[in-house]
């Protein structure tokens, strides 16, 4: 077996977007129950791989699986088409950097931390000096080069712990929840950064979160694990405007998921009985006949793509179609029913109508006061039917 | 000054001065020696078992910790029944030696350091192994920065180790038999002048001890506090 990503080594120094690392048909288990299943996951040279998932999904164990630091049972990681193995695992090892959700830092300066890595691999005192200097600075704490690194400040220590990493110009990085030790101030500040950074260095990347914004904003594509598997990986806008399943689209925030069947087809549209309400959607391209009548679908819907209707004719609105009392709109849809709850998030507000099924939806704060949204208050939701998503579901 | 004055003088009575300095200097010998053995097996095996997960390892760490508790005496007697003239090893003619003495102080004072560094690696976070390897450390290196994140407790174990053997009397006075010249030591002369009755003599070996154990610790509590704190 050749050494993992030498110069030699099939598919080193390849084009941006060839394979780095492929995973395939990996499993790990923890005691006796799989904590992981991925059947295939690859990881193109030069993106970034955002993953996310709720928590216990197994994200950090694939980042430490793949890191080789977790032993898994059954399956394969090969890194530029060598399977990583017990005895290349080193060198592989030495082409990659990892920072973790706390910073972890030696009992030592901040000098010495950043410059541990580079020691480990025997680089020369006076190159190790020039690249964390450089790095340091790079990462905005070279004031901080002579300090015990037990003493600075846990966003410092964490652009320390950056540094340390990318000091070592690795071709494969893995981050895991690097924000997660800091404040939202200072995770701003260096979220922007390390957007920057992988943007300059064009490293590779896996960066894992459980923040599904920070997922979309780093990731040029993005995986979601669920229930400790792969559950869909896409780029970011595709995975949240289609989700694969029932369980991805609740984690990328379909609040509004409502099991129907298709009743008919006509102009384009898909027509879904859903709850005892009638749903039009936009089906997607559907070479093989999925969304045909009597198919069982999920109808998903962002809170976002909700528009309340406020007021006289909303009142007396029902869950229609086409309904003539209401004011003309070109949304194809109208789900009338009282306002459940009303919460606020910042300068928006997340507003649940009841009515044939439980509906979500996402509007200012000054247009909830506008239209004076109250618990209780009959409304009308209407939404586009290009804003729903459907899901092919069985019986 | 006449040695044999100093003693009359000082109230040591059979005790000479030149005698004083022999025990005293065996006493640092037979411990230091038994303390840097007890470094070089408990420190590796240690740490072996603080990074290792394998079925019997509670049961190994259930041994380790009785093992800090042994009564020397029971340890100087079962190496005692090795190294007896008709025992197992008793062709290496070992008995009454200070190597015996040696052999039974690494005894006692091993699981002190295996126990000692167990609990020293096992107060670092865990994830720093996983850390340091992620930065492309090999075994080796991990160990060895491992060994310097906990260099504060394992410099305690050190100090356990050596306190446990200079203040020890049980197994040095089986194994070594109190011999002038031969394998007195600091101990095992407390207990001789005691049994005369020249208490004199006994207190004045035992200040003679404690100041020997302070200034070791001393040494060892300032190796301990100095470099970067972090």
């Amino acid at each position: 077996m050749g050494m993992v990503g030498g110069g030699t080594a099939p598919g080193a120094g390849a084009a941006t977007g060839a394979g780095l690392l492929d995973v395939r048909d990996l499993v790990v288990v923890r005691g006796a129950r799989p904590v992981l299943t991925i059947e295939r996951l690859e990881v193109r040279e030069g993106e970034t791989l955002s993953v996310v998932g709720p928590n216990g999904a197994g994200k950090s164990t694939l980042l430490l699986a793949v890191a080789r630091l977790l032993p898994w049972q059954t399956g394969e990681v090969r890194f530029r088409g060598t399977p990583l193995s017990r005895a290349n695992e080193l060198a592989y090892r030495r082409r990659i950097g990892m920072v973790m959700s706390d910073p972890l830092l030696l009992s030592t300066s901040v000098f010495a931390n950043v410059a541990a890595g580079l020691r480990f691999r025997g680089t020369p005192g006076r190159e190790v000096r020039e690249r964390v200097g450089e790095w340091l600075e790079r990462l905005r704490v070279g004031h901080l080069t002579d300090r015990p690194a037990r003493q600075i400040s846990s966003g410092e220590a964490q652009r320390v712990s950056l540094a340390r990493a990318l000091v070592l110009e690795p071709d494969l990085l893995l981050l895991d929840e690097p924000f997660a030790s800091v404040d939202v101030a200072v995770r701003a500040q260096l979220l922007d950064d390390l957007e920057a950074l992988l943007a300059t260095t064009a490293v590779t990347c896996i960066v894992v979160t459980h923040d599904l914004d920070e997922a979309v904003r780093l990731g040029d594509r993005m995986a979601v694990l669920v229930e400790s598997r792969l559950g869909q990986c896409d780029e970011p806008e595709r995975v949240l405007a289609s989700p694969i399943d029932e369980k991805v689209a609740a984690f990328v925030g379909v609040e509004t998921r409502v099991p129907g069947r298709i009743t008919a087809l006509h102009d384009g549209l898909v027509v879904v009985e859903a709850a005892g309400a009638m749903i039009e959607a936009v089906p997607p391209a559907d070479p093989a006949g999925v969304y045909a009548p009597s198919r069982h679908v999920l109808c998903c819907l962002r809170p976002e793509d909700v528009t309340i209707l406020a007021g006289p004719t909303a009142r007396a609105g029902g869950s229609t179609l086409d309904s003539s009392s209401q004011p003309r709109s070109s949304a194809r849809n109208r789900v009338g029913g009282p306002i459940t709850r009303l919460v606020p998030e910042g300068p928006l507000v997340r507003v649940s109508v009841g009515g044939p099924f439980p509906i979500s939806a996402l509007i200012t704060r000054l247009s909830a006061e506008e239209m004076g949204l109250a618990e209780g208050l009959s409304v009308v939701a209407t939404f586009k039917a290009s804003a729903v998503h459907l899901i092919p579901r069985t019986g | 000054m006449d040695p044999q004055l100093l003693a009359a003088d000082t109230g040591l009575g059979s005790l000479a001065g030149g005698d004083l300095l022999e025990i005293t200097a065996l006493s640092l010998f037979i411990s230091g020696l038994a303390t840097a053995f007890s470094l070089l097996l408990g420190l590796p095996f240690g740490t072996w078992l603080a990074l290792s997960r394998f079925r019997s390892r509670g049961l190994t760490l259930a041994f380790v910790n009785t093992g800090m508790a042994l009564p020397p005496v029971v340890v100087g007697l079962f190496v005692a029944m090795m190294l007896w003239r008709s025992g197992p090893l008793g062709d290496l003619g070992l008995m009454y030696t200070p190597t015996a003495m040696v052999i039974a102080e690494v005894i006692i004072a091993t699981p002190v350091m295996i126990g000692l560094t167990v609990a020293a690696l096992g107060q670092l976070d865990p994830r720093l192994r996983l850390q340091l390897l992620g930065l492309g450390a090999s075994r080796w290196q991990m160990v060895v920065w491992l060994w310097r994140e906990s260099r504060l407790p394992l410099l305690a174990a050190l100090m356990a180790a050596f306190g446990s053997v200079i203040s020890e009397v049980g197994a040095a006075m089986m194994v070594g038999g109190n011999i002038r010249h031969e394998t007195r030591v600091l101990t095992t002369a407390i207990v001789l002048e005691t049994s005369k009755g020249a208490f004199g003599a006994a207190i004045a070996l035992g200040v003679v001890l404690l100041f020997l154990a302070f200034l070791v610790n001393a040494v060892l509590t300032w190796a301990q506090q100095r470099g970067p704190r972090g």
